[in-house]
Protein backbone atom coordinates (compact mmCIF):
# COMPACT_ATOMS: atom_id res chain seq x y z
CA UNK A 1 0.00 0.00 0.00
CA UNK A 2 2.58 2.52 1.15
CA UNK A 3 4.98 1.37 -1.58
CA UNK A 4 2.48 1.89 -4.38
CA UNK A 5 1.22 5.29 -3.24
CA UNK A 6 4.60 6.71 -2.25
CA UNK A 7 5.33 8.63 -5.46
CA UNK A 8 1.87 10.12 -5.62
CA UNK A 9 1.74 11.13 -1.98
CA UNK A 10 5.01 12.94 -1.59
CA UNK A 11 5.65 15.40 -4.41
CA UNK A 12 8.47 17.75 -3.50
CA UNK A 13 8.46 20.87 -5.64
CA UNK A 14 11.17 23.23 -6.75
CA UNK A 15 9.97 26.58 -7.95
CA UNK A 16 11.62 28.59 -10.71
CA UNK A 17 10.44 32.01 -11.77
CA UNK A 18 11.37 32.53 -15.43
CA UNK A 19 10.81 36.19 -16.02
CA UNK A 20 7.24 36.31 -14.73
CA UNK A 21 5.57 39.59 -13.78
CA UNK A 22 5.38 38.41 -10.15
CA UNK A 23 1.63 37.79 -10.38
CA UNK A 24 1.91 34.02 -10.79
CA UNK A 25 4.88 34.00 -8.46
CA UNK A 26 2.92 35.58 -5.63
CA UNK A 27 0.10 33.09 -6.22
CA UNK A 28 2.54 30.15 -6.03
CA UNK A 29 4.02 31.52 -2.82
CA UNK A 30 0.57 32.03 -1.34
CA UNK A 31 -0.20 28.40 -2.22
CA UNK A 32 2.72 27.41 -0.02
CA UNK A 33 1.50 29.37 3.01
CA UNK A 34 -0.28 27.71 5.96
CA UNK A 35 -3.62 29.09 4.68
CA UNK A 36 -3.77 26.51 1.89
CA UNK A 37 -1.59 23.98 3.78
CA UNK A 38 -0.16 22.02 0.86
CA UNK A 39 1.81 19.88 3.29
CA UNK A 40 -1.35 17.86 3.96
CA UNK A 41 -0.85 16.39 0.46
CA UNK A 42 2.83 15.85 1.22
CA UNK A 43 3.89 18.74 -1.00
CA UNK A 44 7.08 20.33 0.25
CA UNK A 45 8.86 23.30 -1.27
CA UNK A 46 12.54 22.37 -1.47
CA UNK A 47 15.21 24.76 -2.67
CA UNK A 48 17.26 22.05 -4.29
CA UNK A 49 16.46 20.51 -7.71
CA UNK A 50 18.26 17.32 -6.68
CA UNK A 51 15.62 16.63 -4.03
CA UNK A 52 12.65 17.72 -6.13
CA UNK A 53 10.12 15.70 -8.14
CA UNK A 54 8.13 18.50 -9.70
CA UNK A 55 9.44 21.66 -11.31
CA UNK A 56 6.98 24.54 -11.02
CA UNK A 57 7.69 27.24 -13.58
CA UNK A 58 6.06 30.62 -13.97
CA UNK A 59 6.67 33.20 -16.69
CA UNK A 60 7.75 33.13 -20.32
CA UNK A 61 11.09 31.74 -21.44
CA UNK A 62 13.64 34.07 -23.04
CA UNK A 63 17.16 33.57 -24.34
CA UNK A 64 18.67 34.43 -20.97
CA UNK A 65 16.84 32.03 -18.71
CA UNK A 66 16.36 29.10 -21.11
CA UNK A 67 19.81 27.79 -20.14
CA UNK A 68 19.05 28.12 -16.41
CA UNK A 69 15.69 26.39 -16.80
CA UNK A 70 17.25 23.51 -18.76
CA UNK A 71 19.98 23.21 -16.14
CA UNK A 72 17.51 22.97 -13.25
CA UNK A 73 15.47 20.39 -15.18
CA UNK A 74 18.54 18.28 -15.93
CA UNK A 75 19.63 18.24 -12.29
CA UNK A 76 16.38 16.64 -11.12
CA UNK A 77 16.48 12.86 -10.83
CA UNK A 78 13.92 10.76 -12.75
CA UNK A 79 10.95 10.42 -12.48
CA UNK A 80 10.21 14.14 -12.73
CA UNK A 81 7.38 16.33 -13.94
CA UNK A 82 7.00 19.95 -14.98
CA UNK A 83 4.06 22.23 -14.22
CA UNK A 84 3.71 25.47 -16.18
CA UNK A 85 1.88 28.10 -14.13
CA UNK A 86 0.06 30.96 -15.86
CA UNK A 87 -0.56 32.09 -19.43
CA UNK A 88 3.06 33.16 -20.03
CA UNK A 89 4.50 29.79 -18.99
CA UNK A 90 1.90 27.91 -21.04
CA UNK A 91 2.32 29.71 -24.36
CA UNK A 92 4.27 32.92 -23.92
CA UNK A 93 1.12 34.90 -23.17
CA UNK A 94 1.19 38.57 -24.15
CA UNK A 95 4.95 38.30 -24.71
CA UNK A 96 4.55 35.55 -27.32
CA UNK A 97 5.66 37.55 -30.33
CA UNK A 98 8.39 39.57 -28.59
CA UNK A 99 11.84 39.40 -30.20
CA UNK A 100 13.55 38.27 -26.98
CA UNK A 101 10.96 35.67 -26.00
CA UNK A 102 11.18 32.04 -27.03
CA UNK A 103 7.61 31.31 -25.94
CA UNK A 104 6.20 28.96 -23.34
CA UNK A 105 8.16 26.62 -21.10
CA UNK A 106 7.54 23.74 -23.54
CA UNK A 107 9.94 25.29 -26.05
CA UNK A 108 12.82 24.30 -23.74
CA UNK A 109 11.69 21.36 -21.60
CA UNK A 110 8.73 18.93 -21.84
CA UNK A 111 5.74 20.18 -19.83
CA UNK A 112 3.31 17.71 -18.21
CA UNK A 113 0.63 19.96 -16.74
CA UNK A 114 -0.48 23.39 -17.94
CA UNK A 115 -2.23 25.64 -15.42
CA UNK A 116 -3.64 28.56 -17.44
CA UNK A 117 -4.80 31.86 -16.02
CA UNK A 118 -3.44 35.33 -15.44
CA UNK A 119 -2.77 34.68 -12.67
CA UNK A 120 -4.20 31.26 -11.73
CA UNK A 121 -5.75 30.84 -8.31
CA UNK A 122 -3.86 28.89 -5.61
CA UNK A 123 -6.48 26.13 -5.80
CA UNK A 124 -5.75 25.69 -9.50
CA UNK A 125 -2.01 25.60 -8.87
CA UNK A 126 -2.51 22.99 -6.15
CA UNK A 127 -4.62 20.86 -8.48
CA UNK A 128 -1.98 21.16 -11.19
CA UNK A 129 0.75 19.98 -8.86
CA UNK A 130 -1.36 17.03 -7.70
CA UNK A 131 -2.07 16.09 -11.35
CA UNK A 132 1.67 16.15 -11.98
CA UNK A 133 2.19 13.90 -8.95
CA UNK A 134 -0.10 11.31 -10.56
CA UNK A 135 1.84 11.57 -13.81
CA UNK A 136 5.01 10.73 -11.87
CA UNK A 137 3.73 7.19 -11.36
CA UNK A 138 3.29 6.57 -15.08
CA UNK A 139 6.76 7.94 -15.64
CA UNK A 140 8.12 5.54 -13.06
CA UNK A 141 6.59 2.62 -14.98
CA UNK A 142 8.13 3.88 -18.21
CA UNK A 143 11.43 4.41 -16.43
CA UNK A 144 11.66 0.69 -15.79
CA UNK A 145 11.39 0.07 -19.51
CA UNK A 146 14.11 2.66 -20.07
CA UNK A 147 11.95 4.82 -22.30
CA UNK A 148 12.37 8.10 -20.49
CA UNK A 149 16.10 7.66 -20.02
CA UNK A 150 16.52 7.07 -23.74
CA UNK A 151 14.17 9.94 -24.58
CA UNK A 152 16.19 12.28 -22.39
CA UNK A 153 19.42 11.34 -24.11
CA UNK A 154 18.12 11.84 -27.65
CA UNK B 1 20.69 -16.77 19.94
CA UNK B 2 18.57 -14.45 22.03
CA UNK B 3 20.94 -11.58 21.29
CA UNK B 4 20.82 -12.13 17.54
CA UNK B 5 17.03 -12.01 17.67
CA UNK B 6 17.23 -8.79 19.69
CA UNK B 7 19.61 -7.23 17.16
CA UNK B 8 17.37 -8.14 14.23
CA UNK B 9 14.30 -6.88 16.07
CA UNK B 10 16.02 -3.57 16.82
CA UNK B 11 17.13 -3.08 13.22
CA UNK B 12 13.61 -3.72 11.95
CA UNK B 13 11.53 -1.93 14.59
CA UNK B 14 13.68 1.17 15.21
CA UNK B 15 13.10 2.81 11.80
CA UNK B 16 9.35 2.14 12.10
CA UNK B 17 9.27 3.89 15.48
CA UNK B 18 11.54 6.65 14.20
CA UNK B 19 9.37 7.22 11.13
CA UNK B 20 6.16 7.33 13.12
CA UNK B 21 7.72 9.74 15.61
CA UNK B 22 8.83 11.97 12.73
CA UNK B 23 5.29 11.81 11.33
CA UNK B 24 3.85 12.77 14.71
CA UNK B 25 6.40 15.59 14.84
CA UNK B 26 5.15 16.93 11.51
CA UNK B 27 1.52 16.58 12.60
CA UNK B 28 2.10 18.39 15.91
CA UNK B 29 4.11 21.09 14.13
CA UNK B 30 1.23 21.55 11.70
CA UNK B 31 -1.32 21.78 14.51
CA UNK B 32 0.85 24.35 16.29
CA UNK B 33 0.86 26.43 13.09
CA UNK B 34 -2.94 26.05 12.82
CA UNK B 35 -2.72 23.74 9.80
CA UNK B 36 -4.19 20.28 9.25
CA UNK B 37 -0.85 18.66 8.52
CA UNK B 38 0.29 15.61 6.55
CA UNK B 39 -0.73 12.04 7.42
CA UNK B 40 1.34 10.38 10.13
CA UNK B 41 2.71 7.94 7.56
CA UNK B 42 4.07 10.83 5.47
CA UNK B 43 7.77 10.18 6.34
CA UNK B 44 7.37 6.63 4.99
CA UNK B 45 5.87 7.95 1.75
CA UNK B 46 8.82 10.32 1.46
CA UNK B 47 11.30 7.53 2.12
CA UNK B 48 9.82 5.05 -0.36
CA UNK B 49 9.54 7.79 -2.94
CA UNK B 50 13.22 8.62 -2.49
CA UNK B 51 14.11 4.95 -2.89
CA UNK B 52 12.11 4.70 -6.13
CA UNK B 53 13.96 7.60 -7.74
CA UNK B 54 16.97 7.63 -10.01
CA UNK B 55 20.41 7.65 -8.37
CA UNK B 56 22.43 10.76 -9.15
CA UNK B 57 25.85 11.02 -7.58
CA UNK B 58 28.43 13.73 -7.97
CA UNK B 59 31.29 11.64 -6.66
CA UNK B 60 30.89 7.88 -6.26
CA UNK B 61 32.38 7.84 -2.73
CA UNK B 62 29.23 9.64 -1.60
CA UNK B 63 27.33 6.37 -1.71
CA UNK B 64 29.81 4.76 0.67
CA UNK B 65 29.66 7.68 3.10
CA UNK B 66 25.85 7.79 3.12
CA UNK B 67 25.83 4.05 3.72
CA UNK B 68 28.39 4.41 6.53
CA UNK B 69 26.24 7.09 8.17
CA UNK B 70 23.34 4.64 8.26
CA UNK B 71 25.46 1.69 9.41
CA UNK B 72 27.21 3.57 12.22
CA UNK B 73 23.88 4.85 13.54
CA UNK B 74 22.51 1.33 13.34
CA UNK B 75 25.53 -0.09 15.19
CA UNK B 76 25.27 2.57 17.90
CA UNK B 77 21.59 1.77 18.44
CA UNK B 78 22.22 -1.99 18.50
CA UNK B 79 25.00 -1.48 21.05
CA UNK B 80 22.61 0.53 23.19
CA UNK B 81 19.97 -2.19 23.04
CA UNK B 82 22.56 -4.84 23.92
CA UNK B 83 23.45 -2.65 26.95
CA UNK B 84 27.08 -2.14 26.05
CA UNK B 85 29.59 0.64 26.67
CA UNK B 86 28.21 4.21 26.68
CA UNK B 87 31.54 5.78 25.76
CA UNK B 88 31.91 3.54 22.73
CA UNK B 89 28.35 4.37 21.60
CA UNK B 90 29.24 8.06 21.75
CA UNK B 91 32.36 7.52 19.63
CA UNK B 92 30.42 5.52 17.05
CA UNK B 93 27.83 8.29 16.88
CA UNK B 94 30.68 10.72 16.24
CA UNK B 95 31.87 8.41 13.44
CA UNK B 96 28.40 8.54 11.89
CA UNK B 97 28.45 12.34 11.79
CA UNK B 98 31.99 12.25 10.41
CA UNK B 99 30.84 10.00 7.57
CA UNK B 100 28.11 12.50 6.72
CA UNK B 101 30.59 15.40 6.77
CA UNK B 102 33.05 13.49 4.56
CA UNK B 103 30.22 12.65 2.16
CA UNK B 104 29.32 16.33 1.87
CA UNK B 105 32.97 17.36 1.54
CA UNK B 106 33.64 14.82 -1.21
CA UNK B 107 31.85 17.05 -3.73
CA UNK B 108 32.91 20.41 -5.08
CA UNK B 109 29.56 22.05 -4.37
CA UNK B 110 29.97 25.19 -2.23
CA UNK B 111 26.55 24.74 -0.58
CA UNK B 112 27.34 21.24 0.53
CA UNK B 113 30.73 22.37 1.83
CA UNK B 114 29.28 25.25 3.84
CA UNK B 115 26.84 22.73 5.30
CA UNK B 116 29.71 20.41 6.17
CA UNK B 117 31.67 23.20 7.86
CA UNK B 118 28.62 24.17 9.88
CA UNK B 119 28.08 20.54 10.86
CA UNK B 120 31.68 20.47 12.10
CA UNK B 121 30.96 23.51 14.27
CA UNK B 122 27.83 21.76 15.58
CA UNK B 123 29.92 18.71 16.47
CA UNK B 124 32.37 21.02 18.20
CA UNK B 125 29.50 22.51 20.19
CA UNK B 126 27.72 19.37 21.37
CA UNK B 127 30.45 16.77 21.68
CA UNK B 128 32.03 18.10 24.96
CA UNK B 129 28.57 18.25 26.52
CA UNK B 130 27.78 14.66 25.50
CA UNK B 131 31.10 13.52 26.97
CA UNK B 132 30.29 15.42 30.17
CA UNK B 133 26.95 13.60 30.30
CA UNK B 134 28.66 10.25 30.12
CA UNK B 135 31.33 11.19 32.66
CA UNK B 136 28.56 12.31 35.01
CA UNK B 137 26.84 8.94 34.62
CA UNK B 138 30.18 7.26 35.33
CA UNK B 139 30.74 9.27 38.51
CA UNK B 140 27.33 8.29 39.85
CA UNK B 141 27.15 4.63 38.84
CA UNK B 142 30.85 3.78 38.67
CA UNK B 143 30.55 2.19 35.26
CA UNK B 144 30.26 3.08 31.58
CA UNK B 145 28.20 -0.05 30.91
CA UNK B 146 24.49 0.57 30.36
CA UNK B 147 23.85 -2.72 32.13
CA UNK B 148 25.16 -1.25 35.39
CA UNK B 149 23.52 2.13 34.78
CA UNK B 150 20.10 0.45 34.60
CA UNK B 151 20.82 -1.50 37.79
CA UNK B 152 21.51 1.74 39.69
CA UNK B 153 19.01 1.92 42.53
CA UNK B 154 17.86 5.52 42.00
CA UNK B 155 16.63 7.72 39.18
CA UNK B 156 19.74 9.25 37.61
CA UNK B 157 17.84 12.51 37.09
CA UNK B 158 17.89 13.21 40.85
CA UNK B 159 21.66 13.13 40.87
CA UNK B 160 22.29 14.65 37.46
CA UNK B 161 19.56 17.30 37.00
CA UNK B 162 21.80 19.96 35.44
CA UNK B 163 23.43 17.43 33.18
CA UNK B 164 19.98 16.39 32.00
CA UNK B 165 19.14 20.01 31.17
CA UNK B 166 22.45 20.35 29.32
CA UNK B 167 21.69 17.15 27.41
CA UNK B 168 18.23 18.29 26.30
CA UNK B 169 19.88 21.57 25.32
CA UNK B 170 22.33 19.91 22.92
CA UNK B 171 19.60 17.54 21.73
CA UNK B 172 18.20 20.44 19.67
CA UNK B 173 21.48 20.52 17.75
CA UNK B 174 21.65 16.77 17.41
CA UNK B 175 18.04 16.44 16.19
CA UNK B 176 18.46 19.50 13.91
CA UNK B 177 15.65 21.41 15.58
CA UNK B 178 15.08 25.08 15.19
CA UNK B 179 17.35 27.35 17.19
CA UNK B 180 20.39 25.39 16.11
CA UNK B 181 19.50 23.73 12.79
CA UNK B 182 22.50 25.30 11.11
CA UNK B 183 23.88 22.59 8.86
CA UNK B 184 20.59 21.23 7.54
CA UNK B 185 17.04 20.89 8.76
CA UNK B 186 14.16 18.56 8.31
CA UNK B 187 11.37 19.05 5.78
CA UNK B 188 10.23 22.50 4.71
CA UNK B 189 12.77 24.91 6.15
CA UNK B 190 15.88 25.37 4.11
CA UNK B 191 19.41 26.25 5.09
CA UNK B 192 21.64 27.45 2.20
CA UNK B 193 19.84 25.33 -0.40
CA UNK B 194 19.82 22.23 1.82
CA UNK B 195 23.08 22.47 3.71
CA UNK B 196 24.95 19.24 4.21
CA UNK B 197 22.52 17.10 2.20
CA UNK B 198 22.53 19.35 -0.89
CA UNK B 199 24.45 16.93 -3.09
CA UNK B 200 22.65 13.78 -1.97
CA UNK B 201 19.71 12.77 -4.15
CA UNK B 202 17.26 9.93 -4.54
CA UNK B 203 18.06 6.66 -2.74
CA UNK B 204 21.25 8.11 -1.23
CA UNK B 205 19.20 10.79 0.51
CA UNK B 206 16.84 8.01 1.58
CA UNK B 207 19.72 6.24 3.33
CA UNK B 208 20.55 9.42 5.25
CA UNK B 209 16.89 9.89 6.19
CA UNK B 210 16.83 6.33 7.51
CA UNK B 211 20.02 7.01 9.46
CA UNK B 212 18.35 10.01 11.07
CA UNK B 213 15.49 7.81 12.28
CA UNK B 214 17.90 5.43 13.96
CA UNK B 215 19.65 8.43 15.49
CA UNK B 216 16.34 9.84 16.75
CA UNK B 217 15.45 6.57 18.52
CA UNK B 218 18.94 6.35 20.02
CA UNK B 219 18.85 9.91 21.37
CA UNK B 220 15.40 9.37 22.87
CA UNK B 221 16.75 6.23 24.55
CA UNK B 222 19.50 8.43 26.00
CA UNK B 223 16.76 10.54 27.63
CA UNK B 224 15.23 7.33 28.93
CA UNK B 225 18.56 6.39 30.50
CA UNK B 226 18.07 9.14 33.09
CA UNK B 227 14.81 7.47 34.17
CA UNK B 228 15.97 3.89 33.69
CA UNK B 229 14.75 2.65 37.09
CA UNK B 230 11.12 2.54 36.00
CA UNK B 231 10.43 1.75 32.36
CA UNK B 232 7.00 3.46 32.22
CA UNK B 233 8.43 6.68 33.65
CA UNK B 234 11.27 6.38 31.11
CA UNK B 235 8.88 6.10 28.16
CA UNK B 236 6.81 9.05 29.40
CA UNK B 237 10.01 11.08 29.83
CA UNK B 238 11.15 10.22 26.30
CA UNK B 239 7.84 11.35 24.79
CA UNK B 240 7.77 14.51 26.91
CA UNK B 241 11.35 15.29 25.93
CA UNK B 242 10.51 14.84 22.26
CA UNK B 243 7.44 17.06 22.63
CA UNK B 244 9.60 19.73 24.29
CA UNK B 245 11.99 19.62 21.32
CA UNK B 246 9.08 20.07 18.89
CA UNK B 247 7.78 22.99 20.97
CA UNK B 248 11.20 24.67 20.99
CA UNK B 249 11.48 23.99 17.25
CA UNK B 250 8.26 25.88 16.64
CA UNK B 251 8.72 28.86 18.93
CA UNK B 252 12.26 29.80 18.01
CA UNK B 253 14.10 31.15 14.98
CA UNK B 254 17.44 29.99 13.65
CA UNK B 255 20.53 31.46 15.31
CA UNK B 256 24.01 32.00 13.88
CA UNK B 257 26.82 29.58 14.61
CA UNK B 258 28.64 32.11 16.81
CA UNK B 259 25.68 32.45 19.14
CA UNK B 260 25.20 28.68 19.10
CA UNK B 261 28.81 28.03 20.11
CA UNK B 262 28.73 30.71 22.78
CA UNK B 263 25.44 29.52 24.27
CA UNK B 264 26.30 25.83 24.24
CA UNK B 265 29.74 26.24 25.68
CA UNK B 266 28.65 28.72 28.35
CA UNK B 267 25.21 27.52 29.42
CA UNK B 268 25.15 23.81 28.56
CA UNK B 269 28.79 23.04 29.32
CA UNK B 270 28.65 25.29 32.40
CA UNK B 271 25.60 23.45 33.78
CA UNK B 272 27.24 20.11 33.02
CA UNK B 273 30.47 21.08 34.77
CA UNK B 274 28.65 22.38 37.87
CA UNK B 275 26.83 19.06 38.10
CA UNK B 276 30.04 17.11 37.49
CA UNK B 277 31.85 18.89 40.33
CA UNK B 278 28.88 18.35 42.65
CA UNK B 279 28.70 14.64 41.83
CA UNK B 280 32.49 14.25 42.03
CA UNK B 281 32.66 15.74 45.51
CA UNK B 282 29.71 13.65 46.66
CA UNK B 283 30.86 10.28 45.35
CA UNK B 284 34.66 10.49 45.11
CA UNK B 285 35.78 12.89 47.85
CA UNK B 286 33.27 12.30 50.62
Amino acid sequence: MIFRKALKKSPWIVHYDCNSCNGCDIEILSTLTPVYDVERFGIINVGNPKHADILVVSGSVNHRNARVLKNIYDQMPHPKAVVAIGACACSGGIFKECYNTLGGVDTVIPVDVYVPGCAPRPEAIMEGILKAAEILEEKKKNMKKGEILNAAKS
Amino acid sequence: MKEIALVLLTIIIAPIIGGILTGIDRKITARMQNRFGPPILQPFYDLFKLFSKETIVVSSTQILYAFLFLVFNMVALVMFVLKMDLLLILFILAFAVTALILGAMSTNSPYSRIGAHRELICVLAYEPVLIAVIIGIYFVTGSFKINDVIKHNNFLIFELPFIFIAFTYVLTIKLRKSPFDLSTSHHAHQEIVKGITTEFAGPILGLIELGHWYELVLLLLFIGLFFAKNIIVAIIAMLLGYFLEILIDNISARLTWKIMLRLTWSIALGLALVNLIWVYIRYRVL
